[in-house]
């Protein structure tokens, strides 16, 4: 194998090939380091409240004691981890439904955001909740009584969703 | 009772230095994390000073797992050597002059054996075998590699160790550590006297603790873990406390060699009496110890790993010779003089 020349765009003076005043050089950066802020959040004292474009669980929009949603099921069917079980069934008014089951399993759940943009009803919003934890596979598999969230919590998701879509 | 003594002496320094070790681990961690500004361990105890336990406690509850095709013998055998050389070499560095205690003058050193260095560098020579049977037993290929990496990376920089060390011999004219420590009484200190000496020492003794410049047998990135990639619970956590006792023998000896050990300059002539003397001496060896140490945290931080060709490179054609020209300067220095 022929010898590749290796090139350089400036060859290393001779104070620098010694390596020991550049190796106190860089002492000095890592040194400086030390005493500069630090980055650290003391996690369950202190809290992240992450922006209005953060997408953290999806929940249901609640309106006026019930749900938004009038299970057409285009979540369900758009969502790419197979997380979402909708179970239509007819109101008293006409041509009108609504979901008497609505499950998400947050363990298939990849918090991408598609149940969100397919919505008709925008009664689908990703949340700002991060902190998701579970015993077992059972306790994961969110229903209507986790998922519905009123109006105004959700206010900010709403707005961001109306500005930018 | 001379036998009594000695085996008070050997429990003091193994808790101090066992002790030492768990500290050295917390202090690690928390000065990378602040180079990184992070604030590090800070929950177990007080500021997280119960890191250390916590951490012991963890490793021994841990499942131990032996490969299946291991050399079950040797993948045993491996740890323990790798820790019984680590911590027998501290028999020989002597952290102090003498003290009066009870009547008694007690030599704080272990062993005063005439032949000092020589022990040490056999031992080190030795502590290799821990890591290439351990790469060898685990008949894993990662772990292979970095045992077999670290023979030939201790090969190369014991011998600039051992010629560096010539230098020291020529000058103070014995082989015993506290004699040479005697010598550099004053501010004879032999990083004043050798300085090209003790760099290349210092720069061997990095290779010999596999500290971060050249810590290529157990390059995370490239070879998961080196030589302990499959050891788990207590065996993986006696060669963390291999390494971590190394680097302290490994600066207990640079600071012996060349940064007059327990010496404080003018101490003697102060006129305090005997018993604080000897307290002074020890602090002074213990700071010294520990300054040399939070530089060895620091370079790891701040000079990036060498590549294999580079680390041989650097071994054999610039610490080799230079280290050889430091020996006969010396020699012809001291032809001159006398
Ligand atoms: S966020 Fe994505 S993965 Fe989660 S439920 Fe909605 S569509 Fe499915
Ligand atoms: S897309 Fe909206 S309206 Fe349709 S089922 Fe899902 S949440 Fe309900």
């Amino acid at each position: 194998m022929a010898q590749t020349k290796i090139t350089r765009t400036s060859d290393l003076t001779f104070w620098q090939k010694l390596y020991i005043p550049e190796i106190i050089k860089g002492m000095k950066i890592t040194i400086r380091q030390m005493f500069l802020p630090k980055f650290t959040r003391q996690y369950p004292e202190e809290r992240w409240n992450p922006p209005a474009s953060f997408r953290g669980r999806p929940v249901l929009v609640e309106e006026n004691g019930k749900e938004r949603c009038v299970a057409c099921g285009l979540c369900s069917r758009v969502c790419p981890a197979l997380a979402i079980e909708v179970q239509a069934s007819e109101t008293e008014l006409n041509k009108e439904r609504y979901p008497v089951k609505f499950e998400i399993n947050m363990l298939r759940c990849i918090f991408c955001g598609l149940c969100e943009e397919a919505c008709p009803e925008e009664a689908i919003v990703m949340s700002k909740e991060y902190e998701l934890t579970f015993n077992n596979q059972e306790e994961a598999i969110f229903g209507k009584d986790k998922l519905l969230i009123s109006k105004e919590n959700l206010k900010e998701r709403l707005e961001f969703l109306r500005q930018y879509r | 009772m001379e036998i009594l003594i000695s085996l008070i002496k050997i429990l003091v320094v193994m808790l101090v230095l066992l002790t030492c070790v768990a500290y050295l681990v917390l202090v690690e961690r928390r000065v990378s994390a602040f180079i990184q500004n992070r604030i590090g361990p800070n929950r177990v105890g007080y500021k997280g000073l119960l890191q250390p336990v916590a951490d012991v406690l963890k490793l021994f509850i841990k499942e131990d797992i032996v490969p299946k095709l291991a050399n079950k013998p040797l993948h045993r055998l491996a740890p323990i050597i790798a820790i019984v050389v680590s911590l027998s070499t501290i028999a020989v560095v002597p952290f102090g002059d003498k003290i009066n205690l009870f009547g008694y003058e007690i030599k704080l050193q272990i062993a005063s054996v005439n032949i000092g260095i020589l022990y040490v560098l056999a031992l080190t020579g030795l502590g290799v075998y821990g890591i290439a049977i351990a790469g060898w037993a685990s008949n894993n290929k990662y772990s292979l590699l970095g045992g077999l990496r670290s023979c030939a990376q201790i090969i190369s920089y014991e011998l600039s160790m051992g010629i560096s060390i010539i230098g020291v011999i020529l000058v103070t004219s014995t082989l015993q550590l506290d004699k040479i420590v005697e010598f550099q009484h004053g501010w004879r200190w032999l990083i004043l006297l050798q300085p090209i000496g003790f760099i290349t020492f210092f720069v061997a003794i990095f290779a010999e603790t596999n500290r971060l410049p050249f810590d290529l047998p157990e390059a995370e990135p490239e070879l998961v873990g080196g030589y302990h990639t499959e050891y788990t619970g207590l065996k993986f956590g006696l060669f963390f406390l291999a390494e971590y006792a190394n680097m302290i023998t490994g600066s207990a000896i640079v600071v012996t060699l060349y940064l007059g050990g327990w010496q404080f300059p003018y101490l003697q002539s102060s006129g305090l009496p005997e018993f604080w003397t000897s307290i002074i001496q020890v602090g002074t060896f213990a700071a010294k110890v520990g300054a040399v140490l939070l530089f060895m945290v620091i370079i790891r931080w701040t000079v990036p790993r060498f590549r294999y060709d580079q680390l041989m490179d650097l071994g054999w054609k610039f610490m080799l010779p230079l280290s050889i020209a430091n020996v006969i300067v010396t020699a012809f220095i001291i032809y001159l003089f006398e």
